[in-house]
């Protein structure tokens, strides 16, 4: 479980994020949505430490995260595995390095229990015999993928997404959606997901945060988001054509 | 003036929490391969013809029927010891090597790849710019070395080809009363050249922000802030030694 508390971030004088609280859960996948630029990016760098929070806590089950010194952030860091929007894979290192990279850093596995282990989180998330391609090789799928995996080759606890399907195609897009949800179960670890896209919301929004220029507007879960009433996030669901034709239909 | 705090304060993380010394050696070896192989071509060639040209300005330069020939192969020596192999190695270096330092960790920063060794629990500014300090340590006085016979060598062959020195008065010019410290200074030189811009053009790349057109401004000022440091080094170390 991840909990936080009254977080805010300002950049200079702009106000990035104002006052957020909420509980993320474990074994059920987390969401958090919202517009473009609207802070959700900065707010789950606040969550691993990226980015200081000017006021606020973050904790990890029942350690504070935020007033944590070195040692104490360094050891709740080895439980988190993290996908960056842009997959930040190292790009000198083959994919199975990438993977392979926290084992490495992080344990003192013997080198074939390592290989193991890379062989059967790539095999996870459905990616064989590319092992020794290089990033800059994969496509923007397969990149995602390779980022999961190495997110969660360390047996991670805590799962970060930011938006592990952002330019991707539909059936891919669902296809990572329900690899994360499945891993988040199977490993009854806490994930948090960052997306702006409604599909996913509706495929493994299990709870859901909305975010609306700095400030958390609504949360909820998939199954009640359509009652919603407040008006940000009306506009947020129904920005899309697709959506628009659900709500005239099933109001008929 | 923020900056140089910056500067230092980078530098003491960069040194204190390091993980373990086979992830260290492994990753110095590396660097010192690729920093080695980027810039021994360049500095080679520069140096040779850095050489050359010395020769033939001092001999143009020494009319005078009264000094001997060999003063040209001394004076050559000398300042290549002594300034041209260290600094027009520093600067040819900061150019091919500063500015690919600048650019590797600019990129890894605003691809996040910062970012996810620190989300791991990894000291970033450590765990790559601590090897690259080390290996340029080791591979920079190393060109300096090479820098230097090459230019006497360079110019003992435009010297022959000129013919403005015999072979024999260029051998007994590089041989005579020479002053053991001023290698020993060159060295000296080295070393702090060799960190400044190493440290600089890391510090420069480390902290890019922004985009691609950001990492290519760092990989710039990489360049220049280093080249500017090595040449108020080389004044200073020159006051405080040569005096
Ligand atoms: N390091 C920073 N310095 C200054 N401003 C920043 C910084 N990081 C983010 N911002 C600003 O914070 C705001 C929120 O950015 P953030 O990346 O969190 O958006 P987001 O909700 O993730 O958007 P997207 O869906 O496009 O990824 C933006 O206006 C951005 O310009
Ligand atoms: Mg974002």
């Amino acid at each position: 479980m991840i909990r936080i508390e009254n977080i805010s971030k300002s950049f200079g004088n702009k106000v990035i994020l104002n006052n957020i609280s909420g509980v993320f859960r474990r074994g059920i996948t987390n969401m958090i949505i919202g517009a473009s630029g609207t802070g959700k990016s900065v707010l789950i760098k606040c969550m691993v430490g990226l980015v200081e929070p000017d006021e606020g806590y973050v904790y990890y089950g029942d350690r504070d995260f935020t007033h944590a010194d070195r040692a104490g952030r360094i050891e709740i860091r080895r439980e988190i595995g993290m996908l960056f929007q842009g997959g930040a894979l190292f790009d000198s290192k083959n994919v199975e390095e990438n993977v392979k990279f926290p084992l490495d850093q992080l344990t003192d596995m013997p080198e074939d229990e390592k290989l193991d282990r890379v062989n059967f989180v790539l095999e996870r998330v459905d990616l064989t015999g590319v092992n020794k391609k290089m990033p800059a090789e994969l496509s923007g799928g397969m990149k995602k993928r390779v980022g999961i995996a190495r997110a969660i080759v360390n047996s991670s606890k805590y799962l970060f997404c930011d938006e592990p399907n952002s330019g991707l195609d539909p059936v891919t897009s669902i296809r990572i959606d329900n690899l994360i949800k499945e891993i988040t179960e199977e490993y009854n670890i806490t994930t948090i997901v960052v997306s702006h896209d409604m599909n996913s919301v509706m495929e493994i929004g299990e709870y859901v945060m909305f975010m609306y220029e700095g400030r958390k507007i609504w949360e909820g879960s998939k199954e009640n988001i359509m009652e919603a009433v407040e008006e940000e996030l009306n506009d947020f669901i129904f920005a899309n054509k697709m959506m628009q034709i659900v709500r005239e239909k099933s109001s008929l | 003036m923020k900056s140089i705090g910056k500067y230092f304060i980078f530098l003491g993380v960069t040194f204190t929490n390091h993980g373990s010394f086979s992830t260290y050696y492994k990753l110095f070896i590396d660097e010192c391969v690729q920093i080695g192989l980027s810039s021994i071509v360049i500095v080679s060639i520069v140096s040779a013809f850095i050489g050359a040209v010395t020769t033939i300005q001092t001999a143009y330069n020494l009319v005078s029927p009264l000094i001997p020939r060999y003063v040209i192969a001394q004076v050559v020596r000398d300042m290549t010891i002594l300034e041209l192999a260290p600094s027009i190695t520093a600067i040819v270096f900061a150019g091919k090597v500063g500015s690919n330092i600048a650019s590797e960790l600019g990129t890894m920063r605003i691809t996040e790849q910062i970012d996810a060794l620190e989300v791991m629990g990894i000291n970033s500014a450590s765990y790559l710019v601590l090897p690259k300090i080390l290996a340029t340590f080791v591979m920079y006085p190393l060109l300096v070395i090479l820098a230097a016979f090459l230019s006497i060598f360079g110019g003992y062959w435009a010297g022959i080809v000129s013919g403005v020195i015999s072979p024999a008065d260029y051998i007994y010019g590089i041989k005579f009363e020479l002053i053991e410290f001023t290698v020993t200074f060159a060295m000296i030189k080295s070393f702090v050249f060799a960190f400044l811009i190493s440290s600089i053009s890391s510090y420069k790349g480390y902290f890019t922000s922004g985009g691609a057109l950001e990492v290519g401004k760092a990989s710039t000022s990489a360049v220049t802030n280093s080249v500017i440091a090595v040449l108020c080094a080389d004044y200073l170390l020159a006051q405080l030694f040569l005096n």
